[in-house]
């Protein structure tokens, strides 16, 4: 639950942006605490993608300000805010299936170990500290040395959740994480979330599933045409209300 | 059948239909290359051996010779496996060959006037190798900044380099006068030739920059995924341009030993062997879709190539049988690729 005694990890005041012709979103606050999820609900256009980006570093606000651990910051890049500790879960995952998942893990930031004064990559330790991660979320790889080719949909999208939380991601936002997957490896992915939680780790996500959002999430925000139409906790509301204010306001 | 039943079960997959199957067509097409080279072999030792009551493998003329007749397409290769490993293709690199072939052996000649064989080499293999850049900067630039296709690109630059190495050999070979250059081109040390201990040494150059060195890491994942490679905040514009340069740079290194070999720079050098330098990392293993290859994989496929022709040669089979021979190994390679993709989804 959002305890109010802990200081937020994010808060957003009257963020606005404009695409053109588009106000995308207008005035929208956001907060989020340590250790809770966050679901953004809308129709589609509704902003929340274009809210997402905004924390992510992707859009520069027009108006307003965010604050993160308590300071005002102005992400220039996507790499800036990641840097940071805000990590996006993207639909199509960013994961190169040709690399095991220790190359994954460490892609860009590989372990080096001199041999002769050369750098070489050391593989195994990569894959090593990769598994001990996942391990930590309850992610078991079967073949860790494998290309992720050969795993499912959910293990890849645990593996990005991994790589996220072994740089030591303090706020994730998941885009949808569960649309392209089977039932079985949905729940898998709820159960990740649950874990994450548990660890402090604040969870931005969005959803068109109800039931998931009911079922992981603390709070929920909903965006109609920009604009903040509320935010409920999930135990003081039901699928009819957040229906509801997603269509009509 | 105790071993085949473990490797079906090792590997997880989702599907569950057709296990087995594609476990062995996944083990027969990793191991594919080597699988083909140990058939020629076997196929030339018998023939050579009931036709002609002699020995193909243990002769070490035709080792010797196989090895060099393997040298140039390989460079070519080595470079290419990089650059298809990327997802790209260099069609350039037969005439950035035939360019550096022709530029040392003018460098040579006129370093000449120094009186130092010595000096005339360095300044000769270092003027080839910085010409080749240029091809190699140029490719990169149009493909990484300008998002021009790498088929295309480099097509151009095919055209380009051309037409410049036959202006600079004025259409005809260019002789090399002097000796060193000769000497070291078809020169042994330790019984193994020049050319085939240097071309080694840079194949574990190039082995290590792509299996142990963060920069083929890189190269992995452009070609898996080039979005998760942006994102894991690679620099994949300057690696792709890299690429490109490397694969000028080993080709360079092929028409500086072509130069040495022949005693002459000729602008068409790297012509015939483009294609079977591309065809070697193809049968090596590699997708021309990307991300996957190895350098050992290419050298196998350079092997094969080398055997299949040097062999036909040696049997006294018809040459041109080889072109047919060389064809039919690509196209069942790739269509070993091909069904265990297929098997995958």
């Amino acid at each position: 639950m959002n305890a109010p005694n802990k200081d937020p990890l994010l808060d957003l005041e009257q963020i606005s942006k404009r695409f053109g012709g588009l106000q995308a979103l207008k005035d929208v606050a956001l907060t989020l605490y340590p250790g809770e999820v966050l679901a953004l609900a809308g129709d589609n256009g509704a902003g929340k993608s274009a809210l997402i980006k905004t924390i992510s570093g992707v859009h520069k606000p027009d108006r307003g300000t965010i604050k993160y651990r308590g300071q005002v910051i102005h992400f220039e890049t996507p790499h800036q805010a990641r840097d940071a500790g805000i990590e996006t879960i993207y639909q199509d995952l960013a994961i190169a299936d040709n690399l095991d998942v220790g190359g994954n893990v460490f892609l860009g930031r590989e372990i080096l170990k001199r041999i002769v004064g050369l750098p070489f990559v050391d593989r195994r330790r990569m894959r090593q500290e990769a598994v001990e991660t996942l391990q930590d979320l309850d992610i078991h790889i079967q073949h860790p040395e494998s290309p992720l080719r050969s795993l499912s949909g959910g293990q890849r999208q645990s593996v990005a959740i991994g790589r996220a939380i072994h740089w030591k991601a303090r706020v994730l936002i998941m885009d949808e994480p569960t649309a392209a997957l089977g039932v079985p490896e949905q729940r898998k992915v709820m159960e990740i979330i649950q874990k994450l939680k548990k660890s402090g780790v604040g969870v931005i996500f969005i959803s068109h599933n109800l039931n998931d959002i009911f079922q992981v999430s603390d709070r929920i925000l909903v965006l109609r045409r920009g604009e903040k139409v509320g935010e409920r906790l999930i135990s003081q509301t039901n699928h009819d209300e957040v229906v509801r204010l997603m269509v009509a306001g | 059948m105790v071993l085949a039943k473990d490797l079906t079960k090792s590997v997880p997959l989702a599907g569950g239909r057709d296990q087995k199957g594609f476990r062995w067509l996944a083990l027969l097409a990793a191991f594919r290359a080597w699988l083909f080279l140990a058939i020629l072999l076997a196929t030339f030792e018998i023939w050579a051996r009931v036709a002609y009551h002699s020995t193909f493998v243990f002769n070490p003329f035709n080792v010797k010779s196989i090895a060099l007749f393997t040298v140039t397409p390989l460079l070519l290769a080595l470079g290419q496996t990089f650059v298809i490993i990327s997802g790209g293709i260099d069609l350039s690199v037969g005439f950035t060959m035939g360019l550096s072939a022709v530029v040392t052996a003018h460098v040579y000649n006129w370093a000449a006037q120094f009186g130092n064989p010595g000096i005339s080499l360095v300044v000769a293999v270092a003027a080839a190798l910085a010409i080749a850049i240029v091809p190699g900067l140029i490719n990169g630039h149009l493909i990484a900044d300008l998002n021009v296709p790498p088929f295309i690109g480099t097509l151009g630059m095919y055209g380009v380099a051309r037409g410049v190495s036959f202006l600079l050999a004025r259409g005809t070979t260019v002789p090399v006068q002097g000796g060193l250059l000769g000497e070291i081109g078809n020169g042994e040390t330790i019984g193994f030739p020049n050319l085939v201990l240097l071309t080694i040494v840079i194949i574990l150059g190039m082995h290590y920059l792509l299996s142990h060195a963060r920069y083929g890491q890189h190269i992995y994942a452009i070609g898996g995924n080039v979005n998760a490679a942006l994102r894991a905040g690679i620099n994949v514009r300057n690696s792709t341009i890299a690429l490109y340069v490397l694969s000028a740079l080993t080709a360079a290194c092929a028409g500086i030993f072509y130069t040495a070999k022949f005693s002459a720079g000729a602008a068409q050098a790297g012509e015939p062997v483009l294609l079977d330098s591309i065809a070697a990392v193809v049968i090596g293993g590699a997708s021309l879709f990307g991300g996957s290859g190895t350098i050992i994989g290419t050298i196998i496929g350079a092997l094969i190539i080398a055997v299949i022709q040097y062999g036909l040669v040696f049997v006294n089979v018809e040459p041109f049988w080889q072109f047919v021979a060389v064809g039919v190994v690509i196209i069942i390679s790739v269509l070993v690729d091909q069904m265990q993709k297929g098997g995958r989804k």
